[in-house]
């Protein structure tokens, strides 16, 4: 069974531990600058939104990829960038509609969520649960329930 | 290491910029930030220097825990001299700026001198340059941080600047850095402004590679987060409520400081508390507060994000307050609040907006205003000289002295000064309720006794941050003490004056020691830095930053006459609640420090002592 990343942006503090968590598991560096998880922050709205890749079933990154460097990982369903075919064409970071394919100066390749393997960082490290990794199949089950709670409340009074 | 073991040395005059190595020897005596940062200041400037001057030096410092995974590891600090106080200055920020700072590569930032023209500098990992600030000059803390990203075609740029306060030297202007956190207090804003330095502009990419021990710095970090979250305070207090949290608790123990000190409890407190910032307004129906959020790294998020009411008086004409912004922290709401008897939570909140835009110390400035609104209604002051009328309570001046100080109009200028010298100039220095010339935050002496003695004996003047009994005094943290004794004070006060250094120099947040002590501290130390950290060894770097501190200010000019406290607060007596009869009672409690800390009874620490602690 297939997890998701799932996003609470109401959630969201902005402390960027999601960052640092997957650069270090990535790189072995603190350093948001090479996170594959990005938190925006709109000032005069006051919110905070993470953002990154949301593992498309059609993936449109893996489809432009002309030497096949991007690929499913059978046990978890992320689109994973293998590093030694890679490239660095940049072809997958225009194909992709949400910009969370991105290059990395560093390495010449290009680098995306590919959810740690099964245990993303991000999640682990998220302090106010704004970021889970829940079951792929149920990722509006949180919100089901409150509005299943509203409507219960409902039909009781 | 948790150091990138390099310094950026900038010569103004000159318009130079250098790399140099971090004296690794002073890190690892002082750590970082705070302690290594006034290790290299006070080597390096004479400390009767015009704080104004070119020979004045200001020093932006990292921590080695600064830019790290360990909860609040987000912390600078701007070192120093402070021209409204003539000690040293050391103030403290979060946001982004102190983390991007270790991204690119450097630990801390020397400037001296003083550029011929307006410039900002501008850091993008390895490369660093000054850049012609002329356009910059006149605009804002907000408008600045936006030219500059603009400029540089790079929205992930971050920025510490001054805004039109800084420019015009007011003695408390603060250096902002994104948005709405600030290195607040002192004056650093005002030697930045002297430097005719606009901004510091950084970019990093390089991040934090250095950890000693990656795995166990994980580890730990993780356990010591989870401190943080199961705690009242750190996991529930203050991600819902903010500091405000304390607004109300410290009225009803009478020691909310109310219209410059006259009283110890505001009618008002409820209107202006963090409860308040959580109600729905009846003219739009929404409440003050947007949300909180955190600086970078921390898992505690006690800052406010407020929308002020665009139908209030202050902003109706003006959309450019309309959005969400930094909104009122306790000290802050205190100082535009209870210190001048308003209690208008929109005007609160204007105020608190001016000055995260133009750059001003919300509690200097707010606690000036006290001292004005006093002496108008005494008739040392008149409406002709202030432009306005200004009781106690009038919401109105606070807007308008807010605006006219931050843009240096007027008497804006007078009050720009702060109120030790506004006072002395208007023949009433025993109305200025400050400490070395700063003015005071948001507690009362008589009602909670440590903290006299804390502000009184403060390294930069008044001060909440140097060491804070009320965490014990008031909120039992460790240990419940009672506040309206002097009993045991003395010894309290050093041991979180010493303990805050370590906090400090760490680059973490001190409000982690809410939940944490400096044993909590000591294994994230130990797991990212280079060297033996313990204890013993951090307990005496915390006493040796303190008495390092002193010794610059004993070298400045500073007596022991100056570990005072204005007449109010130990002969006139509390009026009402708890600690009503009671005066402070620092006489008693002085004498005992200076032996604690090893000092002469004239407050100067002995030979012993500075052997001792390697000084």
């Amino acid at each position: 069974m297939w997890k998701s990343l799932h996003i609470d942006p109401k959630k969201c503090t902005g402390c960027l531990q999601c960052e640092m968590a997957c650069s270090v598991e990535h790189t072995g560096v603190i350093n948001p600058s090479k996170s594959r998880i990005k938190v925006f922050s709109f000032e005069t709205e006051g919110r905070k939104v993470p953002y990154t890749c949301t593992q498309c079933t059609e993936a449109w990154c893996l489809n432009a990829c002309p030497v096949d460097a991007i690929r499913v990982d059978a046990a978890t369903g992320a689109k994973q960038v293998f590093d030694d075919v890679c490239v660095g064409c940049k072809v997958c970071t225009i194909a992709c509609p949400f910009g969370t394919v991105n290059y990395n100066q560093d390495t010449g390749k290009v680098q995306k969520c590919d959810l740690c393997g099964g245990d993303p960082a991000c999640a682990t490290a998220c302090p106010t649960g704004a970021i889970t990794y829940i079951d792929a199949d149920w990722t509006g089950l949180d919100r089901m329930r409150a509005w299943a709670a509203k409507a219960n409340t409902a039909v009781t009074e | 290491m948790g150091w990138n073991r390099k310094v950026l040395r900038v010569d103004l005059s000159a318009g130079t910029c250098k790399e140099e190595p971090l004296n690794m020897e002073w890190a690892d005596e002082y750590l970082g930030s705070r302690g290594l940062a006034t290790k290299y200041l006070v080597s390096e400037i004479d400390p009767k220097v015009d704080p104004l001057s070119p020979d004045n030096k200001m020093i932006m410092s990292t921590g080695p825990l600064t830019g790290t995974m360990a909860s609040t590891g987000g912390r600078y600090t701007v070192v120093t001299k402070g021209p409204l106080t003539g000690a040293v200055a050391c103030s403290n920020s979060g946001g982004f700026f102190g983390a991007e700072m270790k991204f690119a590569g450097w630990d801390m930032i020397i400037f001296e001198g003083r550029s011929p023209k307006p410039v900002y500098l501008y850091v993008e990992n390895d490369k660093a340059e000054l850049i012609d600030a002329a356009d910059l000059w006149g605009k804002s803390c907000w408008e600045t941080e936006e030219a500059i990203k603009h400029h540089h075609q790079d929205p992930l740029i971050r920025v510490s600047s001054i805004g039109l306060a800084g420019e015009n030297q007011v003695l408390f202007a603060c250096i902002v850095n994104d948005l709405h956190r600030a290195a607040g207090r002192s004056g650093v804003g005002a030697v930045m402004g002297s430097k005719n330095l606009k901004a510091v502009a950084l970019r990093g990419t390089k991040g934090v590679s250095g950890i000693k021990d990656m795995k166990a710095f994980m580890k730990i970090t993780t356990e010591k987060k989870k401190i943080l979250a199961d705690n009242a305070v750190t996991g529930q207090g203050l991600p819902k409520y903010g500091t405000q949290v304390l607004m109300n608790v410290i009225n009803e123990i009478g020691a909310l400081p109310t219209r410059n000190h006259k009283d110890v409890q505001f009618e008002d407190a409820g209107k202006i508390s963090a409860e308040a910032m959580h109600e729905k307004r009846p003219t739009d129906g929404k409440p003050q507060l947007v949300t909180n959020a955190a600086c970078f790294g921390c898992t505690i998020a006690c800052g406010r994000i407020a929308e002020i009411d665009k139908g209030h008086f202050t902003v109706v004409n003006n959309p450019k307050y309309w959005g969400a912004s930094g909104g009122l922290e306790y000290e802050a709401a205190w100082a535009l609040g209870a210190a001048n008897g308003v209690g208008d939570l929109e005007a609160l909140q204007y105020a608190n907006l001016l000055c995260n835009e133009q750059g001003m110390d919300p509690i200097s400035f707010g606690a000036t205003i006290g001292a004005v609104m006093e002496l108008y209604e005494m008739g040392v002051l008149t409406k002709e000289q202030l432009c306005t009328e200004a009781p106690f309570g009038s919401a109105e001046a606070l807007a308008r002295l807010a605006e006219m100080t931050a843009r240096g109009e007027g008497f804006g200028k007078e009050i720009g000064q702060g109120s030790r010298r506004l006072c002395a100039k208007y023949g009433h220095p025993e109305l200025s309720m400050t400490v070395k010339g700063q003015e005071f935050p948001a507690y009362d002496a008589c009602g909670i006794q440590g903290m006299g003695l804390a502000y009184a004996t403060s390294n930069r003047g008044a001060c909440h941050l140097r060491g804070y009994t009320v965490a014990s005094e008031v909120l039992g943290i460790p240990v419940k003490t009672d506040p309206l004794t002097t009993d045991g004070k003395p010894e309290l006060v050093k041991a979180f004056q010493d303990a805050t250094a370590v906090f400090d120099a760490a680059g973490i947040c001190v409000f982690t020691s809410f939940a944490w002590t400096v044993a909590d501290v000591q294994p994230q130390i130990e797991a990212a830095c280079e060297g033996d950290w313990s204890m013993e060894k951090l307990n005496a770097m915390g006493e040796r930053i303190w008495n390092m501190e002193r010794l610059f200010n004993n070298a400045a000019g500073l007596t022991s006459k100056d570990d005072n406290l204005p007449p109010r607060l130990t002969t006139e007596p509390a009026k009402t609640g708890p600690a009503k009869g009671l005066v402070n009672g620092l006489a008693t409690m002085l004498p005992e420090y200076y032996k604690l800390r090893g000092w002469t009874p004239d407050g100067v620490p002995t030979a012993e002592t500075l052997e001792r602690l390697g000084l």
